[in-house]
This record gives structure tokens, sequence and C-alpha cells, in this order.
């Protein structure tokens, strides 16, 4: 039982779970769940008592049984007791205001990461303003490295996602070579499958290395089917950069993806002996999957994220992902709520040692448009995101919701001075596709990335 | 330098490339033709289903039911409203409850400009093919706020053995008017996405009526030869493409 005394009254919350979940600020999914509190005030009545709560509580008590669910076994027993040292004496609150504070430098969030778990990092974010998610998350450095280097500062990388509802290779070509002309694809090449079996992906996979191997593109690509899908194709020796799987904050709510830890593991060891030394895995993730997927054990939905991100963190990922309003406004209503949510996950994300990206991006029947979606754009730019999507025109023809286009990843650049990865940036100089100022200005197609990009759409 | 040459690559991809910059900004032409893309998607969203003479036309007794979401705020919040006969239907349905092959449902979902638009034309093609099939037929029934799981409970009410929705899905910005359309054989309330058959992107720049008709007719008659839906069928039907069970109307 845990217990504040707020403006004048007393409130009681019956678990650890009912604590977080209604210190949560207001979002649909939690209503949906029957979580969130009933009133604003006793919202902030459920702050303070989550601001009074020792950070050390969330080593104790699980929010998901630790028998009955692998990802709780897995924070509990990977945690970090010496690398917790410096924050275990604080509550909530304390850690909120120490994470605000000058102490909390860049090296000192590296070294603390192992020792945070991820129901901790969630208790600070409910207590946050957005300004605060922004300022603690901007001085975590987390860089990963493939074949460039994502993460570096004053660097902002996207992924080139040039899906094609019928996964036709040459649609396909033509928006790469739209995303390559406006700068974008440092982070990864990476194509949504439309339909996912081993022959599609393989067709995919062999058009993308084969499209970065002409034009000597140094970046990694991706066709992001099922973890299973891919590995079958490790195993015939497709061409496979990333290995690539949706990830959720509890065991059965992974198991709806037809996932576990095990299955993560070999993927993960598989992926690794093809590309030793290099970051190997791509993950997303969102709020509301467990919920939608009947596995939250009344556990609010950011709370469970954030779970998630423990099981990223176990593979060292080169690119996670939240793709934040692609729920739907059951879970996030309108671009209000879908807002907090991506700086939150960026937050915890950062907090816990990851190189989050995010899909900033929202269905046509949320309460959201695209001054929402340039707004969150420009909050995580500013808090120095490793990562966003670069979709042509917004406009993702596959999977049927905006995303940020290729201008907007550029204009972030400019707004913020942020530059792509630095080999990336070094190929787009070498092609010619940037001014004198180091802005990526195509003045047309360059001679010989036409002579190569044609012979590729010949062989499509 | 040559030029790009775009309008070659338009030709292979919908996807919006190409488009003019000022800057690194998006030009006014393309950003106004987004605009209103999505301007179209939101009006459609929000749009409440009409009175549809056409299906009055068709020959079937029309009824009118209406889910427990009270409008669409409630709606898009709350699916589980959506999927839930409102008190006022259970009477309206026992009335016509018989022994029935199946229950055409006619629902507003994301988009009632869809089924404004399409829902009448298709059935139309697909009605003669169904009378033609031997297959007796409950009243034609519109439900109003309705996902696609409301077609289960009105099937059961109407003592149908199988039931076809008709759907406006979610609009997107190439189109706010398609027309989705769901079948499920024997549907219990343990019944699931997985039981179902889906046949999408129904409208004339789509899937058109009479392929649309057609398709609908021919997995009819195999589920009611395998006496199943859904996975069931799924390998049986490969041959006609059709798209996996993708937008969230469950």
């Amino acid at each position: 039982m845990y217990r504040a005394t707020a403006g004048g009254e007393r409130h009681c919350f019956p678990s650890l779970a009912a604590l977080m979940a209604q210190a949560t600020p207001l979002r649909s999914g939690d209503q949906l769940a029957g979580l969130a509190a009933d009133s604003q005030a006793r919202r902030v009545a459920a702050q303070y008592a989550l601001a009074d709560l020792p950070l050390a509580e969330f080593l104790n008590e699980a929010v998901v049984p630790y028998e009955a669910d692998e990802v709780t076994r897995l924070i509990q027993d990977s945690h970090d007791a010496a690398a917790f040292q410096p924050v275990r004496h604080l509550t909530v609150g304390n850690f909120r205001d120490w994470l605000l504070s000058d102490a909390a430098t860049t090296g000192a969030l590296a070294a603390l990461a192992p020792g945070l778990v991820p129901e901790m990092v969630a208790a600070a974010s409910k207590l946050c303003r957005l300004q605060d998610l922004m300022v603690v998350a901007s001085r975590v450095r987390v860089a990963t490295r493939f074949r460039s280097t994502i993460g570096l500062p004053g660097r902002l990388s996207t992924r080139l996602q040039p899906n094609h509802p019928a996964d036709d290779p040459r649609g396909i070509a033509a928006s790469i070579l739209d995303g390559l002309l406006l700068g974008s694809g440092d982070a990864c090449i990476g194509v949504n499958p439309a339909t996912d079996s081993p022959d599609r992906t393989h067709t995919l996979l062999s058009l993308l290395d084969d499209v970065r191997q002409t034009l000597a593109i140094p970046t990694q690509t991706c066709v992001l089917a099922h973890v299973t899908t891919t590995m079958e194709l490790m195993r015939r020796d497709s061409p496979v950069d990333l290995v690539f799987q949706s990830i959720a904050g509890t065991e059965a709510a992974n198991a709806g993806f037809g996932i576990s830890l095990a299955l993560l593991d070999e993927a993960h060891a598989m992926a690794e002996a093809r590309h030793p030394g290099a970051n190997v895995m791509y993950f997303e993730t969102g709020q509301g999957s467990a919920l939608s997927a009947g596995a939250h054990h009344g556990v609010d939905q950011q709370t469970l994220e954030a779970r998630g991100y423990a099981v990223a963190r176990r593979y060292r990922p080169l690119l996670v992902n939240t793709v934040v309003g692609f729920i739907g406004p059951e879970y996030l209503f309108d671009g209000k709520q879908i807002t907090r949510a991506g700086l939150e996950d960026h937050f915890c994300g950062k907090l816990l040692g990851l190189p989050m990206g995010a899909d900033v991006c929202y269905t046509n029947h949320a309460e959201a448009d695209q001054d929402d979606a340039d707004a969150l754009l420009a909050l995580l730019a500013a808090a120095g995101i490793n990562f966003v999507m670069g979709v042509p025109g917004a406009d993702d023809i596959m999977l049927g919701y905006q995303s940020t286009s290729f201008h907007d990843a550029l204009a972030m650049r400019e707004l913020l001075g942020r530059r792509p990865a630095p080999e990336f940036e070094a190929w787009l100089l070498e092609q010619g596709l940037l001014d004198h100022a180091g802005r990526v200005r195509p003045p047309g197609l360059p001679e010989r990335l036409s002579q190569r990009f044609q012979a590729l759409l010949a062989a499509a | 330098m040559t030029d790009v040459g775009w309008t070659p690559l338009r030709a292979l991809t919908a996807a919006r490339i190409g488009l003019a910059r000022s800057g690194a900004s998006l030009g006014t032409a393309p950003l106004l033709e987004f605009r209103m893309a999505h301007a179209r998607a939101r009006d459609a969203v929000h749009h409440d289903l009409g009175a549809v003479p056409e299906l009055e036309a068709l020959g079937l007794p029309v009824v009118t039911v209406r889910s427990q979401a009270a409008d669409r705020r409630g709606y898009l919040l709350r699916p589980d409203l959506g999927r839930t006969l409102d008190a006022t239907a259970s009477p309206t349905l026992a009335a016509h409850s018989g022994a029935h092959d199946l229950s055409i449902v006619v629902a507003d979902g994301l988009s009632a400009l869809a089924v404004e638009r399409h829902a009448a034309p298709v059935l139309a093609a697909l009605l003669p093919a169904l009378r033609a099939g031997g297959w007796v037929l409950t009243p034609l029934v519109v439900a109003h706020q309705a996902r696609v799981a409301l077609g289960d409970a009105v099937a059961r009410a109407l003592g149908a053995r199988a039931v076809l929705v008709l759907i406006g899905e979610r609009p997107g910005l190439s189109a706010p008017d398609s027309l989705g359309a769901y079948l499920t054989w024997a549907p219990v309330a343990s019944t699931t996405d997985a039981d179902r058959n889906c046949v999408s992107n129904i409208r004339p720049g789509g899937l058109g009526y009479q392929d649309a008709a057609w398709k609908l007719a021919f997995l009819l008659d195999r589920m009611r030869a395998i006496g199943g839906s859904g996975v069931l069928l799924k390998d049986d039907s490969e041959r006609l493409t059709l798209p996996a069970l993708s937008d969230p109307f469950d």
C-alpha cells in the first residue's frame, strides 16, 4: 500500500503498479485499460507519493511478477548494483532533481545506465515536464557503429524508409533514390515488407544490398521481417546486415510477437558472427503494444514501454526507435499525448543506455496533423535524438500512416545545426550532393550516380 | 549533372517522390496537396453515416442497429464499445431471427464515406451470385459506430451461420473511401481476427466492384464448403492474393 497526503486529502494506492499508472500523465491507453487516475488531483497526488518512493523499492517490488515473466527476471538479474551506488539512497523525486543537476554529466549518466532499471526511469519521467525530459536526455550520448557511426554529438541520422504496398523492387528503388538525393539513409535503409515471406524478404535484401554496394554507400540495410524469417535467411546466406524485431515489455506481449529472449539470443549470435564488432540489432517499440496483446498485467503503457528497453539493451543494438503515434487514438489520442509519449520514450531509452531514435508519426484517425509532427520532431531533435525516419513526402503508402519526410530531417539539420553521420556526410560530398555550405542541395542527378542507378533499375 | 527525370520514376510508385523544394523545405504546391489529402481523410473519419437509399433498393429488408459507442470520440477511444450492440438492437434483431446462411452487415467503421459510396454497388454485384448459390440471407443490417466484430453479435442474434461485414477502412492519404470486407464463418464471442478473411481497398480506383464481388462470392463458397474461415481458408485462397488482416477494426 502506498500513501500520500496532498492538497489536504489522503490518498492510498493499493500496489506499485497502481501508483505508477495513476501518476502517469493522461493518455487514452491507460483509460482504456481502466488504470488511469480518475481525476487530475488524484493523478498529482500519485505523483507526490511516487516522488517520496525510494528508488531502491523498484529492486524489491516488481510490477510484473518475477516468477511469471522473463522480462522481469532479465531486469532484476542483470541489475548492476555497483553502477546504482551513486543514486541508491535517492527517492524518485530526488532522482529527478539529481538528473537535472550539474552532477548528471554525460559521463556520469553513461556510468549509471547499467544501475538503472526501466521502472526507475519510467517513474522519474512521470514527474518530469517535457522540458525536463529534453534537458536530461540531451546529456546522454549513445553512439553505435556498423558501416556508419550513429549518435555522435551534433549529428542527426535518418532511416530511409522506401516502402511500397506490393514490395515492388523498382518502386522501392525509386524512393531510395529520392531519399539519397536528399541526404537520407545514414542510420539505415530499411524496408517494411508488405508480405513477410522468406522469398520476398530475400528479394528485397538483395535489392538493398545491391544498391548499397553499387553506390558504395556507407550505411547498412534492413528488411523489417519477423526475426525468424531473417534467421532463416541468414542460414541461407542472404545479405543480412541488421536483424530487426518489434519487442515489448512483458514476456506475454513478446510471445504475441512470436519471440522470446532465447530466440533473440540466437538471432543476435548469428548476426554478430556475420558482422563481428558491429552493433547488429534493430528494434522497434511503442507504448500500448502490451495492452493491445492483452498482456499488460495491470501496468501502465509507459512503464511497459520502458521495460521493453531492457530487452533491447541486452543486445547492444545499432538502432532502437519508438513508433510513437502509430498504434492509434485508443492508446495515444492526440498530438499532445503523442508528443509527451515520444519524449518520455526518448528519455527512458537514453537513460537506460539505448541508441534511441523515433518514428514521429500519426494515423488519420488520431487527433493530430503535420503541425503536431513538426513540434515533436523539433523537440526530439533538440533533445539529441539519434535518428528519425525519412519517408517520401511523409506519406507511407504501404503502412498507411504519416511519418517524417526527407525534407523534415533536412529542416531539423539546418534549424539545429545537426549533420549526418560522418561517413555518410563524406559520401554525400563525394557524390556532389552538398552545396558550398555543406547543406544537402542536389543540383540534379550526378552523372555517375545516374549511370549506376539506371543499371540498378534495369536489374531490379 | 542530369535532370533526375522523375516522370518515369513516378510511374513505379505512388510514393511522393521528387517533390518540389524551397531550400530544404517542401514547396507550396506539394504542401497543399498533402494537406488536402489529409483533410479529406480527416473529414471521412468524422463523417456520420447518412441514409443510403441505394441500400434500400437492393431487395432486402434493411434493419439499422447501433453500437454502444455514443459518438465518434467514444468510437475512437473505446474499440470495445464499437464491438458491442446497444440495448435497442436486441429486440430489433430478434424480430428477424431465423435459420439463415448469411448476414450482411454494412458498418461505418472509420469511413462512412466508403460505405455511402461503395457498399450498394458491391452488393448489387454480389447478391445475384449469392441468390444463385442458394444462400438464405437475413435482412441487410446497417450498423452505426461499428467495428468488424459487431457483425459477430449481429449474426448470432439473427441466427446466421456466417457474416459478411462491409466496413469503411481507416482513410489513407491516397483514398479516404476504401471499403473493406470481412468474412467470418460461425462467429462466436471468442472469434478473433485470425478467424476472418479480408478483402480490402474496394473502390473504383482500387479493387473494382465486379472484382470485389467475384472474390467475395468465391470466398463465401469456399467458406461454406470447408465450414470455416480465417487461417483455415488462407492457404486455399493464396492465388487470389488476398491482403493480410492489417487494419485495426477488430
